[in-house]
């Protein structure tokens, strides 16, 4: 609970915040991943850079798709009405991190950065096919959510670069949804599915799913997607897609002592079908 | 007649400053020059002590000192609790350990430094070198052969064994019983996990050599004298202040080194120094509670009479035998076997086990939870072996209606009960035939319903001091207090016991009130430091409320004598003519001449016309010794709901009727209920340390540690039943554990009874979905 030495900086833009973080450095925003792993000396970065207070990083826009910045928090994401309509998924995973103290102060950025696999946010982004924007010293990139979730806690973020912002697509066509089992504990996921169904009557005409919780990552589950897609979502369907989900996550698993790889791969199973009937319910 | 202030919910007087944030606990009392403590603790749970280097921290600037085992000369950390007739064995304890660690935690070295922050950087580069040994932590496995062995005059790591009952009675009873049903039951570790975690602040006088030290104690007499033996200083030069305390749970019972180091460096330096844990230190080194390795039977009769009980009992100790650690697996527990049943059979042998893992010690209930846990765990088993209704099973063993003693097989001889009313009361609130009903169409639309029930009684209110002295506790268990009015009628009440979150300076108030009709307001109830407050043993075992209480009482009776006397003289009149009503005396046939309890408390204290003999003030003190405990009972029902497909358990209905004799605070009386219930539940639950085999703490934060949480319960239902104790001045029984050691196994047949489809016979706590789901794929397989 007593955090080793740091010196701390607070940007007033993007540029000064790339130019203030030194190869030791941690950028800091909400502080709600990082603060609690120096308290407890696992990490001991030498210089926090805070870019709390840079105005180009916060709030959420609707053109088209959603663009979220950086340093909104998980309450702004959750109480969006922007975000509930565009990806109410995202706007429940978001509603369900934490407490509301974490969730006044934990930002997007921050969660993504983060990367812990049992994390909500990322899930949803995956199956939302959302992107990443990052700024970096030579300039900005922009990468896939799938692609940007590389491992446990390991992002496709390079040394010194910043997450500016996280661009949804526009998903009010499509049905969401995102259902967790909270570790009792934490509160964090033992296992998340989140899905989006595009649906025409009855009938099922594409899927997108991720599980995040029971994997070292948030998990694209294509096996589950091609057994809902075509399917009007009945009892053998989401059969289907729960057994090809847990295949799709097979190399992928995480757990613990109290909740094993086992136990979360047939949760995930159970959880798919509970979020594909919360988002056509 | 106004309404009478005993059996008046009024609220926590306590609550405010406690909610506000304004109480001063140990952490908030600022010193001029005090110096900030941090412990260097072992990575290993077992190791040798090749080397220390110090050289690194103390060239840190602001650190004054770094201090080890060897330089540390306090006498070892006692063990207080010698149970006899068990070849009880007390390693030595150092404050700082010398040559060998045996837990994760155990303390190496001490660094003194200018701030909280410096202390713990340098306790970082404090360069300790260690050869590790073997680990074991089950305490099973550590009574074995072969075993790692943590101490040289400890052998096969058993500190104790302690046998109740006769052994060829008991094998006489199971060899011929109808029916025997057996199980092993693991009592897991938990962790008390107070609000406050401990802190200790010791300042020293080199003009009076006189050494305070402020600490978050339950008992800070008992602290006292601890550290007395500890220093060698006097126990008149030694004042321990237990400031506000943020919660205990038994775990602010024991004297830990941390609180005799303090106190040592605070001499050996000159300057004040404060140590508080951290959290991640609480989980590490406070103590834990439970860990019994349980192998229990019972025997019955084919048409479900209950004959007897026995086990035995591994109770895991830890690295050092903690201040009341023997007494609780044996004496809090043993004892217990019969519990509220007609059973004339009992027979525990309880081995207490020294083990690399962090001490145990008392835990809410410390002792009685384990054994009423494996009581009703054996009953349901009678019950489903018998095919016999497992309530209509107890309803017919149940002891009959009590009002003035009943001896039972462990020799106690329980107070009073009427455990039927009490069973039936809360069947009445489930409703249980139609909840049977229920539960077998729910079976039919695939959903898994399940009833558990539990019958208690307890014994608390501790206690006779002879029993304390021939059960080896290693002090009196009675309780002192004075009650001094003033010459402006306001009372302070002086305590011996020290409440740290119970409500007590409510409850208490309201006994005195009751008594002498002041106004409860006026009442400031006193604890908590050596010096201000008169000798007592302490606030753990439901015992303030009796045994304090009982105190209060009879100092009250005595004042009110006094000023009844007073009044008479005052008035005139003949005492036998003095009537007593809200705190008014008046002369019988003449009401409008009186005299209230705030006028004859100043006559008392100015003294111009006293009545002949009477001495001036108006103050009284008594001592209380219980001439026997007190026994508190009741039916905790539990109704679950498991959900097949994830193991997930939601508590639907929670039922408790209980009888702590008359009830000065339903409020309080409810909390206290609400807080043990949702403690045991804990327990049955989500609760649950886990160690790898290196002795390392899996469940080291709350991340991991699942700690209740409300979303978990629905809204409890209480029912109260009131039968007063026989021996007790108003009658009152504690009920601060009885919600713990009720709920527990109550949860735990709820959800057997729920599973019982899937033929699922055992799940080991804490009943988390995954292990219910793995039961329910493994019982289907």
């Amino acid at each position: 609970m007593w955090p080793n030495k740091f010196d701390y900086q607070r940007a007033e833009s993007v540029d000064q915040a790339l130019e203030l973080i030194g190869d030791e450095g941690k950028f800091l925003a909400g502080g709600h991943s990082l603060l609690p792993v120096m308290k407890l000396r696992l990490s001991a970065p030498e210089q926090l850079v805070d870019i709390g207070r840079i105005d180009s990083l916060r709030g959420i826009s609707a053109d088209g798709g959603l663009t979220i910045g950086a340093t909104a928090t998980h309450a702004e994401i959750a109480a969006s009405g922007d975000v509930q309509s565009m990806c109410g998924a995202l706007a429940d995973a978001c509603g369900g991190v934490g407490d509301q103290a974490v969730r006044n102060f934990g930002t997007i950025g921050g969660n993504i950065a983060h990367a812990d696999p049992a994390s909500d946010p990322p899930t949803v982004l995956v199956a939302a096919g959302a992107s990443v924007n990052i700024q970096g010293s030579d300039g900005s990139r922009s990468v896939g959510a799938e692609e940007f979730f590389v491992d446990l806690f390991e992002t496709a973020l390079e040394d010194g670069e910043l997450i500016t912002s996280v661009s949804v697509p526009d998903l009010s066509g499509q049905k969401t949804a995102y259902a967790k089992f909270p570790h009792p504990a934490s509160r964090y996921a033992i296992v998340g599915v989140a899905v989006a169904l595009s649906m025409d009557g009855d009938t099922c005409t594409g899927a997108s799913v991720a599980v995040g919780g029971a994997t070292v990552k948030a998990v694209k589950c294509a096996g589950a997607e091609a057994a809902l897609a075509g399917s009007s979502l009945d009892d053998a369907a989401l059969n289907a897609a729960a057994d090809m989900a847990k295949a799709d996550i097979a190399d992928w698993l995480a757990g613990d002592v109290a909740y094993p790889e086992s136990y979360r791969q047939q949760m995930a199973g159970v959880y798919l079908k509970r979020a594909v009937k919360a988002a056509a319910g | 007649m106004s309404t009478r202030i005993f059996g008046s919910g009024i609220k926590r007087r306590e609550d405010p400053r406690l909610i506000t944030g304004e109480a001063r606990y140990t952490d908030d009392i600022k010193l001029p020059g005090v110096l900030h403590m941090a412990v260097v603790r072992s990575p290993y749970a077992h190791a040798n002590i090749v080397s220390i280097d110090s050289s690194a921290a103390e060239a840190m600037d602001g650190v004054v000192a770094v201090f080890t085992g060897e330089d540390v000369d306090l006498a070892g950390i006692p063990t207080a609790w010698l149970i006899p007739d068990s070849d009880l064995k007390t390693p030595e304890h150092p404050a700082l350990a010398k040559g060998k660690v045996r837990y994760v935690g155990d303390g190496v070295a001490i660094v003194l430094a200018d701030d909280r922050y410096t202390a713990q950087d340098a306790a970082d580069v404090v360069d300790v070198e260690y050869e590790e040994l073997p680990v074991v932590v089950d305490p099973e496995a550590a009574a074995q052969d072969g075993a790692p062995q943590l101490f040289d005059d400890v052998e096969n790591n058993i500190a104790f064994r302690w046998v109740m009952g006769d052994k060829t009675a008991s094998d006489g009873v199971f060899n011929t019983a109808d029916v025997v049903v057996r199980d092993k039951i693991v009592q897991q570790r938990l962790l008390p996990t107070a609000m406050e975690p401990r802190s200790a602040m010791a300042q020293y006088n080199p003009a009076t050599q006189e050494l305070t030290l402020w600490c978050t104690s339950q008992n800070p007499h008992i602290h006292r004298f601890i550290i007395s033996a500890v220093t060698g200083l006097n126990e008149n030069k030694v004042r321990v202040i237990a400031p506000e305390v943020g919660g205990g749970f038994g775990s602010k019972i024991p004297c830990y080194p941390d609180e005799a180091l303090v106190s040592w460096a605070a001499i050996k330096l000159g300057q004040p120094v404060k140590w508080t844990e951290t959290r991640s230190e609480n989980y590490q080194i406070t103590i834990h509670g439970r860990d019994h390795i349980q192998y229990v039977e019972m025997a019955a009769s084919r048409d479900g009479k209950l004959l007897g009980v026995r086990a035995t009992v591994y109770a895991g100790m830890g690295g050092y035998l903690s201040t009341a650690a023997p007494g609780i697996p044996t004496i809090l527990h043993g004892l217990l076997y019969v519990g509220p049943y007609m059973m004339d059979s009992v027979y525990c042998e309880s081995i207490g086990v020294m083990t690399n893992a962090t001490p145990t010690d008392a835990y809410r209930g410390a002792g009685r939870p384990e054994a009423t846990f494996l009581l009703e765990r054996m009953v349901d088993m009678v019950a489903k072996r018998i095919d016999m209704d497992p309530a209509e099973l107890r309803r017919m063993n149940l002891i009959p209606a009590f009002e003035d003693g009943h001896e039972v097989a462990t020799t106690l001889i329980y107070d009073s009960g009427d455990y039927p009313a009490a069973f039936e009361k809360a069947l009445g609130i489930a409703g249980y035939d139609d909840f049977r009903r229920e539960q077998a169409e729910a079976r039919g639309d695939g959903r898994y319903l399940g009833i558990g029930i539990t019958a208690y009684t307890e014994m608390c209110g501790l206690g006779p001091s002879q029993v304390a002295g021939a059960v080896g506790f290693q002090g009196g268990l009675w309780e002192s207090a004075t009650v001094r009015v003033t010459p402006t009628g306001k009372v302070q009440a002086l305590i011996g016991a020290s409440p740290h979150g119970q409500g007590s300076e409510t409850t208490l108030a309201q006994i005195i009130g009751d008594e002498l009709g002041f106004p409860v307001d006026d009442i400031e109830v006193i604890h908590g430091d050596t010096t201000e407050t008169p000798m007592g043993w302490g606030t753990y075992g439901s015992r303030t409320t009796p045994v304090t209480g009982a105190a209060l009482a009879k100092a009250s009776q005595k004042l009110k004598e006094k000023a009844r006397v007073l009044a008479a003289h005052l008035m005139e009149a003949a005492v036998e003519d003095i009537e007593y009503a809200d705190g008014s005396f008046s002369v019988k046939g003449s009401p409008d001449q009186s005299q209230s309890i705030q006028d004859v408390a100043l006559m008392a204290h100015l003294a111009w016309n006293m009545p002949e003999g009477m001495d001036p003030g108006f103050e009284e003190s008594q001592f209380y010794d219980p001439p026997n405990f007190v026994y508190p009972f009741g039916t905790h029902i539990a109704i679950v709901e498991v959900d097949a497909n994830t193991g997930d358990i939601e508590l639907k209905r929670y039922i408790a009727v209980d009888d702590c004799g008359p009830q000065i605070n339903p409020e309080i009386v409810a909390g206290q209920i609400h807080g043990g219930v949702v403690q045991g539940i804990a327990q049955a639950l989500c609760e649950g340390v886990i160690y790898d085999d290196n002795g390392q703490l899996l469940t080291g934060t709350m991340m991991d540690y699942t700690m209740p949480r409300a979303d978990m319960f629905p809204n409890f239902e209480l029912g109260e039943t009131v039968t007063p104790s026989p021996h007790h001045p108003i009658g009152v029984k504690g009920v601060g554990e009885t919600g713990t050691i009720a709920s527990t196994p109550t949860v735990y047949n709820a959800v057997l009874d729920a599973l019982t489809p899937f033929g699922v016979e055992g799940i080991d706590m804490p009943m988390t979905s995954a292990k219910v789901w793995q039961a329910i794929q493994s019982a289907q397989s």
